[in-house]
């Protein structure tokens, strides 16, 4: 007797589970739709009228064909200076959480210092960056406020993605070179570090492309004009990034092309988001051929 | 030998490694930098700490002055905020904070929790490979993008949808809120769902189970702390959420009465007045209040997921 006849329970249970993966391979599939329309309509709409002009001029109140050029050099210019102020710190917090912290109370509460910091809403930086720079300093609102407000917005997530990095490095490595007599900073910078160098720098990118995009602190904190010059190094200038300029156009501007200028600026933010997380891995894939060799 | 000693000398400096003295300055300096470096990094995660401290201390101390002409009962019980008249009820934006996160939470969770499900259980290896990275580019999208598309085609169409005159509010901040945070719970309650042992799936697979019976009775209850997280996570993300919302809720100060009422939540809000207020002034301080509410639900939240957490532990 071959035993096996399926009853209606088993048969329910087969055809909810047909059912059920159908449902689940929709979901899926329609997510995945979903997303690529998503960027379809950020891209068409403004990518295919983007001129080399369109990104270096300088903006215009009044008549249409303002660029955005002061915007887009701020954004990399607060970008570059966050992170100039954040790295040394945000790596240095995690290599201290992933190699040094004791296995003890006090370790967990810097652990909950860290997870606190990353889950303080962003305009909440940017208040203090107000009440700090515009307010206890009084320069008003600039690139240098904006930039070392969006470096603490930065702050918990370099030392996360530091961490994670440096915990997946192998303790083999770490103890063939004590083995060898090395201290622990020395078995760090010549051997966990380069291991872990790869992972530490697509997370900077993360970081990076995070802060690039970032708004409701740049707002509070360098304000909504800029000095008016294209490459302006002045860290006490007013400091608009790409993406204010695209809240301020949509919002306040009564210049006629607003709605193309918010559709241009929107394509090039989202374009140099994805770019930012691709290329600065470049130099990651000759770094990987270096080490298989 | 007519070696000059200064030629001697760099001689020894040359063989340093040999003598004793030299190897003594070597390895003095290699513990010297050991301990610097170490106290560096000790340096960098204390001056973290401060950071943190800075921004509770700072938010309360502006905060809690609010109480000094408007009482407790006003502030939080109140939906009377009209500051031009002296009147500072914020009752309506904690309670529309409130609604906004929970329908966020509602439409986002179950396909959140589909996709992961989808990605760790059915998907095959070469589609996961795929859908993975493209969820992070969501990730990666500008949080005014998703406001500007919000206002340019998610509005649009749900005024036609809808019939209303104005489809602000927060069923479209709602929406825009979901894309947002789908990505991060998914990809959490992807990996607590990948990390439930394979033997688990191999005990049900051999009592007759089918998939779905697998998944529904076996991993989904065993990676139900994971998920818990993933979702606390999102909600962190929904509440503090600012420039999405902002362009699409409508930025009235009144009770969301309907899905489709224009109207303010607390990171709205506070974004839309902070810059045109004095900063010694009540109006000031009641915003900072309302800050100081998003940062102590933040902090309850994360310390929600370290007590799940723990428990977890404790049991494994």
């Amino acid at each position: 007797m071959s035993g096996f006849t399926a009853t209606k329970r088993n048969i329910r249970a087969r055809f909810m589970d047909r059912t059920a993966t159908g449902l689940f391979w929709g979901i899926g599939l329609l997510i995945l739709l979903l997303i690529f329309w998503l960027l379809y309509t950020i891209m068409h709409k403004g990518l295919p009228e983007i001129t080399p002009k369109f990104l270096v001029d300088l903006p215009d109140e009044i008549e249409a064909g303002g660029g955005i050029g002061p915007m887009l050099f701020n954004s990399f210019y607060v970008l570059i200076l966050s992170l100039i102020f954040s790295i040394p710190i945000g790596v240095g917090a995690g290599i201290y959480m992933a190699e040094y912290a004791p296995a003890n109370k006090f370790t967990e509460g810097l652990r909950i210092c860290v997870e606190a910091l990353s889950s303080v809403p962003s305009i909440v930086f940017g208040m203090l960056g107000l009440a700090i720079f515009a307010e206890y300093f009084g320069i008003g609102l600039t690139i240098l406020g904006g930039s070392i407000s969006l470096a603490f917005l930065n702050l918990p997530m370099l030392t996360r993605v530091t961490e994670e990095a440096i915990r997946a490095v192998p303790n083999d490595l770490r103890n063939a070179s004590y083995a060898l007599g090395s201290t622990r900073f020395q078995c760090i910078r010549t051997v966990v570090l380069p291991v872990a160098m790869n992972a530490i720098v697509t997370g900077v990118c993360l970081v990076a492309g995070r802060a690039f995009g970032e708004s409701a602190v740049i707002i509070l904190t360098a304000g909504l004009s800029t000095s008016g010059e294209m490459w302006d190094f002045s860290l006490f200038a007013p400091g608009e990034t790409l993406a204010v300029h695209l809240w301020y156009v949509q919002s306040e501007a009564i210049v006629e092309d607003a709605r193309q200028i918010a559709d241009k600026s929107a394509a090039v933010l989202v374009f140099v988001v994805l770019l930012i997380n691709m290329v600065f891995r470049i130099p990651l894939w000759f770094n990987n051929r270096k080490l298989k060799r | 030998m007519h070696t000059p000693i200064s030629e001697q000398a760099s001689q020894s400096s040359i063989l340093g490694d040999v003598t004793s003295k030299s190897k003594f300055n070597r390895a003095a300096r290699v513990r010297f930098t050991n301990r610097l470096f170490q106290s560096y990094f000790l340096f960098s995660i204390l001056a973290l700490c401060f950071v943190l401290a800075l921004v509770i201390v700072f938010i309360a101390k502006t905060g809690f002055l609010t109480f000094e002409t408007v009482s407790f009962k006003e502030f939080f019980l109140s939906f009377n905020w009209t500051p031009e008249e002296e009147h500072y009820g914020a009752a309506a934006f904690i309670v529309n904070t409130i609604i906004l996160t929970g329908l966020t939470l509602l439409i986002s969770v179950p396909i959140s929790i589909a996709i992961a499900i989808f990605n760790a259980e059915i998907a095959p290896a070469w589609f996961r490979s795929f859908i993975r990275p493209v969820l992070d580019l969501l990730v990666g999208i500008p949080s005014i993008v998703y406001g500007y598309l919000g206002l340019t085609v998610l509005i649009p169409f749900l005024r036609e949808w809808t019939g209303e005159g104005l489809a602000d509010g927060i069923f479209a901040a709602a929406l825009v809120l979901s894309l947002m945070i789908l990505p991060t719970i998914s990809r959490i309650s992807d990996d607590a769902i990948t990390a439930v042992p394979k033997k688990y799936r191999e005990a049900a697979y051999a009592l007759g189970s089918t998939r779905l019976q697998v998944i529904l009775k076996v991993i989904v209850p065993a990676a139900s702390r994971g998920i818990m997280t993933a979702v606390i996570l999102g909600m962190t993300r929904a509440i503090g959420e600012t420039m999405a919302v902002v362009m699409v809720i409508g930025n009235t100060a009144q009770l969301a009465t309907t899905l489709f009422t224009p109207t303010s939540v607390l990171t709205s809000n506070i974004v839309m007045q902070i810059s045109n207020v004095e900063f010694e002034s009540t109006w000031n301080y009641a915003l900072h209040m309302m800050a100081f509410l998003l940062l102590a639900i933040s902090m309850i939240l994360i310390l929600i997921i370290r007590f799940i957490r723990a428990k977890g532990g404790a049991q494994a």
